[in-house]
């Protein structure tokens, strides 16, 4: 069962890009989600459309996009440059600006579902009991929708390590730098070497699975009864 | 009821006049062929009456599509092997495979005056990005690596080399600008012989094995005459020049 040299390579690696997008991700859409379960404004329209628009078009287009983006005509390829950092497809850092736009979705709707559900009764509560804005939204939002944080966090987790037409688009399938478990499975498959597919594709099933059932154990730990 | 009959028969009497004389042949052609195929498969329509529908793939995926059972009457492959695989293995007819086209590679950037009529650009080595083909899985990366070793410069340039999945994928990184250069098809980049934007090189032939695009009937074309007259229709002189048209050289 154990993978070759080049599959634990993928492997680490796919990790590595996993967690730090879970990371950016939790930061990103947890303000996010929280200024759009409470807003009224005209923009909230837009903006949810904004966020789900990743989940419409396939992968491979989504990942054409990002690479034109990322390129020295595209707006992130001319910021970068600008700044001396120069272009960042091919990179680590490009794969995971990539998987941060492809999994939004997965982190914003969880979060903001749960803050839907909560409503604005705890944080009056909070409020009365003289709690400031910011310390009702750490002390008493955030623990509640622990379940809802938790949600977005494995989703994330996973679709990232699943994510497969975005990097075969902006990686350039480099070994140790973009080369993802995915990719790797889908180069082993090309070149019809199907025993190292086969046990790669394995361990990411047993992985996936593994991961999504301990999601469903922690959330009735977390509290079922809220999302 | 009447006219569900009527329907019927006329249903029955279009089916079995199209299988008659104009029929229609699903044909697997490899990426890189995509452009001169659609051409083709217009010509041909018109001179035969035959319908040729495409189906576009990297080889590989299109071999492994075969044999499990894809409805392709013909594959246009990228190589010279796989087409003799698939006969091999009892899934095409090993007599009827030959050579259709021959590839060019052409190293390519898209701003002018970037890749120099030697290809010393290469020796510098003052880029940040060259793009091939995966060399595993398509013949023209095959053919950007044994470039790259007979011009010595292989392991210098490797952390440089960026590798598309297939060739399509390979220009487009090119095209995008994220990589400064790249091996691709000639094809992909010139329009009867005019280069269509920036500057390239096209690679000597005595530097690469020659990149043969084999055709070959499929075991489930075998009995489809529309099959038979596309396979036949790559020999005709009309065939060959739209293929010349294209950038490809012809055996």
């Amino acid at each position: 069962m154990m993978p070759s040299a080049d599959g634990g390579q993928a492997i680490l690696l796919t990790l590595q890009l996993a967690t730090v997008t879970t990371l950016i991700l939790l930061l990103l859409a947890t303000p996010l989600a929280w200024w759009l379960a409470r807003t009224s404004s005209s923009w909230r329209g837009v903006i949810i459309a904004l966020i789900t628009l990743p989940l419409v078009l396939p992968p491979t287009v989504l990942g054409f996009y990002i690479l034109l983006s990322l390129g020295p005509d595209g707006w992130i390829g001319s910021l970068t440059q600008s700044l001396g950092i120069g272009l960042l497809s091919f990179s680590f850092t490009g794969l995971v600006i990539g998987s941060v736009i492809f999994s939004l979705p997965f982190a914003v709707y969880p979060i903001l579902y749960a803050f839907e559900m909560l409503g604005r009764r705890p944080l009056e509560v909070a409020a009365t009991l003289r709690a400031k804005p910011f310390d009702a939204f750490f002390s008493v939002a955030l623990p509640l929708v622990k379940p809802g944080l938790l949600t977005a966090a494995v989703l994330t987790f996973a679709h990232t390590v699943g994510e497969f037409g975005v990097v075969l688009m902006i990686g350039g399938d480099i070994p140790g730098e973009t080369r993802v478990v995915a990719t790797q499975i889908f180069g082993y498959v090309e070149a019809m070497e199907y025993e190292a597919a086969h046990r790669l594709a394995a361990l990411m099933v047993a992985f996936s699975f593994v991961m999504l059932m301990a999601l469903t154990r922690l959330r009735r730990r977390a509290g079922a009864a809220l999302p | 009821m009447a006219l569900v009959r009527v329907t019927v028969l006329l249903l029955v009497a279009a089916v079995t006049s199209t299988s008659g004389l104009a029929g229609e042949v699903h044909v697997a052609v490899a990426a890189n062929f995509a452009a001169p195929m659609k051409s083709l498969a217009t010509a041909f329509e018109r001179e035969s009456g035959h319908r040729a529908i495409i189906s576009l793939g990297a080889t590989g995926q299109l071999a492994a599509q075969i044999r499990q059972g894809a409805p392709y009457g013909v594959l246009l492959s990228a190589d010279a092997a796989i087409p003799r695989k698939l006969a091999s293995e009892g899934y095409a007819l090993a007599e009827t495979q030959r050579t259709y086209a021959i590839g060019r590679l052409v190293l390519w950037s898209r701003d002018a005056n970037y890749v120099d009529a030697k290809g010393d650009v290469l020796r510098r080595g003052d880029f940040r990005r060259v793009a091939i083909a995966n060399p595993k899985l398509a013949p023209y990366g095959a053919a950007a690596q044994q470039t790259l070793r007979a011009l010595g410069v292989l392991e210098k340039l490797r952390p440089k080399i960026v590798e598309g999945a297939n060739i399509n994928q390979a220009f487009k990184f090119v095209a995008s600008g994220n990589a400064e250069l790249g091996f691709v098809a000639l094809s992909q980049v010139m329009t009867d012989g005019e280069l269509n934007s920036g500057s390239a090189w096209i690679v000597p032939a005595n530097l690469h094995e020659p990149i043969k695009q084999d055709v070959v009937l499929l075991s489930k074309g075998k009995d489809n005459s529309a099959a038979v007259a596309l396979i036949k229709y790559l020999d005709a002189q009309h065939a060959r020049d739209i293929i010349g048209r294209y950038g490809y050289e012809l055996p």
